[in-house]
């Protein structure tokens, strides 16, 4: 059986072959896989050693305490913790050995044919056909807010297969390539004026059936373990005091004297103390992990981050006052990953309202908490036995 | 880095406390009267907390007569204190004061007398100063001090003066009982005339030891207050499931579900805080001023709003005197401002770290 102390000659062996110092990222994420040490509790072949996913943090906690590259969460975070683990649960052997390796490399990206136009916090009730015509699926429709998009080479896709059932027991779960003909992705502007997401027009796209995960109608059931799986290397690196958001502003605030009022001064000690809390309570969250103990913290983590982010960047411009009239550039761009500090305040403000609408909105993740977590009753529901067809839009 | 965990040894003590605290502590008998009598604490209970489960002496080393234990254990006591909202001088006398005559090191030998009858649950002790007063405070001239808590019931205060740390018997000074806000924790006015008592230090090591014992108080409230907020949550969720209205849980309705998931989200971040502050204590670490500084400034608020709640969403039921939620709103108060307000934490915070005002 292998536990944390096993896990940890692993790591040690992997870095004396592969120093850090001297290994291309690549390369490194490639033999990290090949020792199973990508995620553990995968099986072996497939970058595991069929441990129990609790020892996942040891790993990640020693490889970045070595300072070994890792695959860039940020840029493939979607592949990572959403495509892999519906790949393992539902994937063929074929499906598996084809699509986990480059996945972890990071040499293809991977985006998520999820929400749709019609289709956001109530997912279930998305209108998107896939028809089947022999061994092939039949896809069109239109998805929204697709992260990455224009840089993925593969898409994780819900699409209805049975109108006249009840919406969530018409889906169906698929890979889609992006390279199809029949898609086509258009950048979606949005308040930061940059295009950090996408709209996808699908047209007629050809999807194999031997790309599709789970059995046919079962499409609901798949994406909950998508959904339900948190990134892989959730909690690997500590935060330092002071670094979010929380940083930019006091520094500001240290050299800036002339900009302080007694006003701001309070609202940032009492936004400086929260974010320190919430600091603590995800470096907690992480030590729970690493003792094997997770909880429920985590969605209060994404909650509360996404609060902060928006009070804090909200009060660094109005510190700023006439600078904070200004923005640091309108021009349409297409990051390949979002980069919060490396742009102005302005740029922060406005993208961190994002935080709490992006996966998962604050209110339905607080419905999930309450009752989840506190055990509350559900409010009564009236889709559950409707056709999707005959629902109201 | 901070150990933000409970240890084994922890949850056997807090298993320990709790069924104490099931078994003995009686909320109704406290909102029949016994709150309201000006002694809430009930002897019996506090003397097997004190010495069946050794709580008196946590904070004590062995060789000095206590349980060597640290900081981390003290606060889950306290955690399961403030969920039973009991009445007991715990955080007075054996946090607070116990810390002060610590820090006065052991050459004192009637500091090390007293603490040795503190650790067994013989005697009880507490400062003499305001329960208001932050650890950077202004600390009371001799005299008359105002809203000393546990006062009424100590055997000893300890009392600063111009020339130093005195231990005076209760019996030799006056002790008026004050009508306090909170029930549960007794306030009372004490004055002490010059000469009276034993000489424990100097001013200097004197005033360094309160302050010592009010840090520790403030950073360790943090965890009393943790365990108010959770009884509160956890009493709110539960009557919001079985009260029906509307031909409904009223706990279904997405307006108190929110409410209720929002306070959860701050009860997960109160324990980080207050175990950060705890451990920081328990290790000597540079950053308990600042940690402490912080659980307070934000578990303060957390309690408060927790109790707040608790009264709104019980509805009616919580307005009244028979329901235990007005001892924990007045606890939850009194808190907020004793060894000082989230505000003051915050001034000190900004001094420590570089956050200065206009
Ligand atoms: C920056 C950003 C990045 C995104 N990235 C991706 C991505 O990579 N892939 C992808 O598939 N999608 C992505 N999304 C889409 C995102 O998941 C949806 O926007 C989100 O789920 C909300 O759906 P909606 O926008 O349709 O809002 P709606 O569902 O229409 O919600 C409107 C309002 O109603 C509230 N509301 C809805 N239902 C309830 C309820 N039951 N109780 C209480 N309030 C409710 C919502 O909280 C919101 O305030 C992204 C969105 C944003 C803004």
């Amino acid at each position: 059986m292998t536990d944390a102390a096993d896990l940890r000659t692993r790591v040690a062996d992997l870095l004396a072959a592969h120093p850090p110092a001297t290994t291309g990222r690549a390369e490194f994420l490639r033999a990290r896989f090949d020792a199973g040490l990508a995620w553990v509790h995968y099986p072996q072949a497939l970058g595991g050693l069929g441990a129990p996913r609790s020892l996942q943090a040891v790993v990640d906690a020693e490889l970045a305490a070595a300072g070994a590259p890792d695959n860039d969460p940020r840029r493939i975070g979607i592949g990572l913790g959403m495509a892999a683990p519906t790949l393992l649960q539902y994937g063929s052997d074929e499906v598996r050995s084809r699509f986990l390796p480059p996945l972890w490399v990071g040499d293809e990206v991977w985006c998520q044919l999820f929400s749709e136009p019609g289709a956001g916090s109530d997912l279930a009730a998305l209108g998107t056909r896939a028809v089947r015509d022999g061994d092939d699926w039949i896809v069109n429709g239109q998805k929204v807010w697709t992260s990455s998009a224009h840089v993925a080479r593969w898409a994780i896709l819900i699409a209805r297969t049975d109108p006249d059932l009840p919406k969530h027991r018409g889906i169906t779960y698929f890979v889609c390539d992006m390279t199809d003909p029949g898609v086509e992705v258009r950048p979606l502007r949005q308040i930061t004026g940059e295009a950090e997401f996408n709209e996808v027009f699908l047209t007629d796209v050809r999807i194999p059936d031997a790309h599709r995960l789970g059995a046919v109608g079962e499409g609901w059931k798949v994406a909950q373990t998508t959904l339900m799986n948190e990134r892989v290397s959730i909690g690997g690196s500590r935060i330092p005091r002071e670094g979010g958001m929380i940083g930019p502003v006091s520094r500001t605030w240290r050299e800036r004297p002339e900009l302080r009022t007694h006003d701001l001064h309070q609202r940032l000690l009492t936004l400086w103390v929260e974010a320190e809390v919430a600091r603590l309570a995800g470096e907690r969250l992480r030590q729970q992990l690493v003792a094997g103990q997770p909880g429920p913290e985590g969605s209060a983590m994404k909650l509360a981050f996404a609060r902060l982010n928006q009070e804090i960047s909200g009060l660094e411009v109005e510190l700023l006052g006439e600078e904070g009239l200004l923005y640091d550039d309108w021009t349409l761009r297409r990051p390949e990953l979002v980069d919060f500090t490396g742009r102005e305040a302005g740029y922060r403000y406005l993208r961190s309202k994002g935080n709490s609408i992006e996966g998962g909105t604050t209110e339905v993740l607080l419905n999930i908490v309450a009752e989840r977590v506190l055990g509350l009753p559900a409010e009564p529901r009236n889709d559950k036995d409707i056709a999707w067809k005959d629902l109201a839009r | 880095m901070t150990d933000l965990l409970y240890t084994e040894d922890e949850s056997d003590l807090r298993a320990a406390v709790r069924s104490l605290l099931t078994a003995r502590a009686d909320p109704a008998a406290l909102t029949g009267g016994r709150a309201e009598s000006g002694s809430p604490v009930d002897g019996a209970l506090w003397q097997a907390l004190a010495t069946e489960v050794g709580a008196a002496g946590l904070l004590v080393p062995e060789k000095r007569g206590g349980q060597g234990a640290s900081h981390r254990e003290a606060a889950v006591v306290l955690e399961e204190l403030g969920r039973g909202c009991v009445p007991a001088p715990f955080l007075t006398s054996s946090v607070v004061a116990t810390a002060a005559l610590l820090a006065l090191g052991d050459e004192a030998d009637a500091a090390a007398a007293l603490l040795g009858d503190l650790a067994a649950g013989r005697r009880t002790a507490v400062l003499a100063v305001p329960l208001s007063t932050a650890p950077d405070g202004p600390l009371p001239a001799a005299g008359r001090v105002t809203g000393v808590a546990d006062a009424a019931g100590a055997d000893v205060l300890l009392v600063l003066r111009g020339d130093g740390l005195y231990a005076v018997d209760r019996a030799d000074a006056g002790v008026e009982p004050q009508t306090a806000l909170d029930l549960t924790r007794p306030l009372a006015a004490v004055t002490v005339s010059e000469g009276t008592g034993t000489l424990l230090a100097g001013r200097a090591d004197g005033e360094a030891a309160v302050r010592r014992g009010l840090l520790t108080g403030a950073g360790l409230l943090a965890s009393e207050q943790l365990g108010i907020a959770e009884w509160c949550l956890e009493e709110t969720v539960r009557h919001t499931r079985e009260r029906h209205q509307f031909n409904r849980p009223v706990g279904s309705f997405q307006a108190l579900k929110h409410r209720m998931a929002q306070l959860w989200l701050e009860v997960v971040s109160a324990r980080a805080a207050a175990r950060a502050a705890a451990d920081a204590l328990a290790t000597g670490s540079g950053e308990a001023a600042l940690l402490a500084a912080v659980a307070q400034a934000y578990c303060s608020r957390v309690a408060v709003h927790a109790a707040e709640e608790c009264v709104q969403l019980h509805g009616g039921i919580g307005m009244t005197w028979e329901h235990p939620a007005h001892l924990y709103l007045k606890r939850a108060k009194a808190d907020e401002i004793a060894y000082g307000t989230p505000g003051r934490h915050k001034e000190r915070l900004a001094g420590l770290v570089g956050l200065d005002a206009p």
